[in-house]
């Protein structure tokens, strides 16, 4: 275990910070050609004729004609997203066609010489006008009718939780060739399997024996690499198809804004029934903007319904949560997965009732606080040990929440005023209800060669998140050898077997488990200067409550991560400028597999938090994103939050390689409500949104003065 | 008729004949093969494409290639060559604290860390968090940067 602690410099380490590292935007090959994708500037529109240009040589165009398979990407449970726009746009972004050639600058001139000569209809643009549900699910626990009729007092409030953009530093980008017959398609992705699935279908290819999916170096993803690198490789190897060359398309800042994927706004309606001050049941209803088309809206609905109530236990529960289409750029995976929206919500609703209670927040919240054994939203069971009061502790040690927070809620005058704010989250970690059994189903191998080197043969991906060196280590732990002797290359799909996307916080746990066990039967049967090979294949924990998604009953994990966070502000109420002063977060994560790593994930994740809290500001207007650059769309940068800790309890869970359990996307959970809850204490007013602007603030204090 | 541009490129003389308004950065990743200048938005925000123009750092798509004439340009290709020491004493400090998850910031990371300490050899983290400021890191949450910076300074006691 000591071991398992321990520092090692990444194995990636060498290669990034030498500037060695090749992305995808850095490889070179003979015959290279750019691709570049004319979008649609209308939101809702026909498309009655495109009128192209007379092509220079050695230039293309292409576009749904193109595609010798299916015109649609094949996502989780859908296919509605086209390939290329066949008749129609359903949003402003949407690809049209592509132009391929040598150079970027001609293919500029070509895109900005074709006329599309558009139709267009009415389109929505709020989710609350929306004539079409893509999703919907009821979650009931208890009686709430009943709950509600005996209710003395029923506190109702409506929140909005805005865009987030992943802002991964690197954009998206894929690049598709032959070798031969064989398809290769390679670059900036979280789950090449996917990209296989995808293209498999698009090329109307038989089996994807004549494919193969690499990944290269990833400059970061967040979920934004989840599903949209299918979109680019479709239309990729589409492009190389027809032109017979390499095609490489790197979107430009502005156009990945803009046409891909991010956190879903929403809205979010806390109804609750209080008797004697005490909170007897809620009906919660959850509507989720899912943009133009479905992509993973099923799934982050999910688990958003089953997050509504955060950690706290309510017996008499409902729930409604649906996702809608508007026409503006679809939405789909970012850390956290539908929770941060919910989570957000719940908490600043139970601090919300503590004040209309006349109690304190966090007394307030204590006392809802779940414990082992407690039933969940969805009527599972919390099977694992529940430490958040250990948490809370080493919170208010490192933080002096209680102390500050007692003095700032105090009437506080003057230009600048302080608060501080709390928040109580869970990740629900591995896929959701029934997934890693019944959708992903992980194959991992492990091989030794004859000259005892193993290798590590599973398809998930580093895009900074460590896991090369985290997986290497559990190797180099069991069985005892050093580092060099391990194996673990960039994925690729015609060498590994499936086991499974980089998402939903489960390598380490669900993947890393199967390795564990590879290492461990390999270790029992180590026969020296032998080839040996050992699969593991996904076994489901047998004490899980079957998940039924009709009834939305059951476990809908097997078991949860924890944090706790406290921000501290000081908020200029001239200006409605604010300073981070301190950020203090405490996570249960089961068990670091290297503690730096991990503190690197649960640091960075925390940051992305505050930002979602406050200056992260992404608007549409009619379809429009206003804020399609990092000019304007702020992220944090050094200088923003000076002061931060984060610190682990240890918690081992019994199905996770030596106890470790999800991590990614944890931390990302509960940082905007603290933020927001601090600003809150600091001017003694309510918000009802995230990210709160300066505006927000300055308009809190208007309404403050009167 | 042809214009040249001559400048120094990591300690060597070198000439470009591409037109002076082109962008550095493109010039760099594409006639050079320097592809450690990463691009992350073309628009001077993120960093990314950081290189030291005459010892202290710019974002090279905010750079025409005109304006490098007869200047000093680093890479971080050239970091390493031209200042092993003090690259040498960076990269170790960087993985002493797991520094780098992405790495897509990391090379413009590490040439405005060479600049700040060229500024502030014995910097405060206040001073490493203003030096850094102008690049951007979506990973991280810079708490490990920062630090590795730290470690740079005083582990390398003497260099900067």
């Amino acid at each position: 275990m000591a071991d398992l602690a321990r520092h090692v410099v990444k194995r990636d380490h060498g290669d990034k910070i030498s500037g060695k590292a090749k992305y995808v935007c850095d490889l070179t090959m003979p015959g290279l050609l750019t691709g570049k994708l004319l979008r649609s500037v209308k939101a809702k529109a026909l498309l009655k004729e495109i009128k192209l240009p007379v092509l220079p040589e050695g230039y293309y165009i292409v576009d749904y004609r193109d595609v010798p398979g299916e015109n649609y990407v094949s996502m989780v449970d859908n296919h509605d997203t086209h390939i290329f726009a066949q008749d129609r746009v359903e949003f402003i972004g949407e690809p049209i066609l592509m132009v391929v050639g040598p150079e970027a600058k001609v293919i500029d001139d070509i895109l900005a010489a074709i006329t599309v000569v558009y139709q267009e209809e009415t389109p929505i643009f709020n989710v609350k006008e929306t004539d079409t549900i893509f999703y919907q699910f009821e979650d009931n626990k208890g009686d709430v009718a009943k709950a509600f009729s005996q209710a003395d007092k029923v506190f109702t409030e409506e929140y909005h939780t805005g865009y987030q953009e992943q802002a991964y530093l690197e954009t998206q980008g894929i690049l598709a060739y032959y070798e031969g017959a064989k398809l290769v398609i390679r670059g900036s992705m979280q789950c090449p399997y996917y990209l296989v699935g995808a293209v498999t279908i698009a090329m109307g290819l038989k089996d994807n024996s004549q494919l193969k999916v690499l990944f290269d170096y990833t400059g970061g993803a967040f979920g934004g690499k989840e599903d949209y690198p299918s979109v680019l490789a479709c239309q990729t190897a589409v492009a190389t198809k027809k032109v017979g060359r390499p095609v490489r398309v790197v979107l430009a800042r502005r156009e990945d804004i803009i046409s891909t994927s991010k956190r879903h706004p929403a809205y979010l309606t806390y109804k609750t029934a209080l008797r004697a001050g005490k909170i007897t049941g809620m009906d919660i209803d959850i509507l989720y903007d899912s943009g133009a088309y479905r992509t993973l809206s099923l799934v982050v609905l999910q688990r958003g319904i089953i997050g509504a109530i955060g950690v706290y236990r309510i017996d008499n529960l409902h729930v409604r949560g649906r996702s809608g289409k508007t026409n503006t750029v679809p939405n789909g995976a970012f850390r956290g997965f539908g929770g941060p929206q919910v989570f957000f919500a719940m908490e600043m609703h139970m601090s919300h009732l503590a004040k209309e209670l006349g109690r304190d927040p966090l007394d307030f919240k204590k006392e809802y606080m779940v414990k082992q054994g407690d039933v969940t939203s969805t009527n599972g069971i919390y099977h694992c040990p529940v430490v958040l009061p250990q948490m809370l502790e080493k919170l208010d040690n490192m933080s002096d929440y209680q102390k500050k927070y007692a003095a700032y809620k105090k009437p506080q005058s003057g230009r600048y005023r302080k608060g501080i704010g709390l928040s109580l989250v869970y990740h629900g970690c591995g896929f959701t209800g029934n997934g890693e059994r019944d959708l992903i189903k992980a194959v991992m191998k492990l091989i030794k060669y004859e000259d005892d080197r193993v290798e590590i043969m599973a398809v998930n991906t580093d895009m900074g998140q460590g896991l090369k060196t985290t997986f290497i280590k559990l190797v180099t732990t069991i069985l005892g050898i050093p580092q060099e002797q391990v194996i673990f290359a960039n994925p690729d799909t015609s060498r590994v077997p499936d086991s499974g996307p980089t998402v939903a916080s489960r390598s380490m746990m669900n993947v890393g488990k199967l390795l564990e066990r590879a290492c461990l039967k390999l270790k029992a049967n180590w026969q020296k200067g032998v080839y040996q090979e050992f699969e593991e294949r996904y076994q489901h924990p047998a004490y899980l409550i079957p998940w039924n998604l009709d009834t939305f009953s059951g476990d809908a994990y097997p078991t949860y991560s924890w944090a706790t966070n406290a921000v501290e502000v000081q908020v200029d109420t001239l200006t409605g400028a604010t300073q981070v002063l301190g950020a203090w977060g405490v996570y249960d994560i089961g068990y670091p597999i290297d503690e730096k790593i991990c503190k690197g994930q649960m640091e960075g994740g925390f940051l992305q938090a505050i930002g979602y809290g406050g200056m992260e500001q992404m608007t549409a207007e009619k379809g429009v994103i206003r804020n399609a650059s990092l000019s304007d769309y702020i992220i944090p940068t050094a200088k923003d939050v000076p002061h931060m800790e984060v610190a682990f309890v240890n918690n081992p869970y019994e199905f996770g390689p030596f106890g470790a359990k999800g991590a990614g996307e944890l931390p990302a959970v509960g940082g905007a409500s603290a933020y927001v809850e601090a600003l809150e204490n600091a001017l003694g007013t309510r918000f009802y949104k995230t990210a709160v602007s300066m505006e927000d603030i300055l308009l809190a204090e208007e309404v403050n003065a009167k | 008729m042809t214009q040249q541009i001559k400048f120094t490129l990591n300690g060597t003389a070198v000439v470009s004949e591409r037109h002076p308004g082109v962008k550095l950065l493109d010039v760099l990743r594409e006639d050079f093969a320097d592809t450690g200048v990463k691009c992350g938005c073309r628009e001077g925000e993120c960093g990314a494409c950081s290189v030291l123009l005459d010892g202290l750092v710019a974002n090279s798509c905010m750079v025409a290639l005109g304006a490098v004439a007869g200047r000093n340009v680093l890479t971080i290709e050239g970091f390493a060559k031209v200042l092993p020491q003090r690259y040498a004493a960076l990269q170790k400090a960087f993985a002493a604290v797991s520094a780098v998850q992405c790495g897509f910031c990391i090379p413009g990371m590490v040439l405005s860390a060479e600049s700040l300490l060229n500024k502030h050899p014995h910097p405060t983290a206040a001073q490493i968090r203003d030096g850094l400021s102008g690049n951007l890191c979506r990973c991280t949450g810079y708490n490990a940067i920062v630090e590795a910076v730290e470690i740079a300074a005083k582990e390398g006691n003497g260099i900067w």
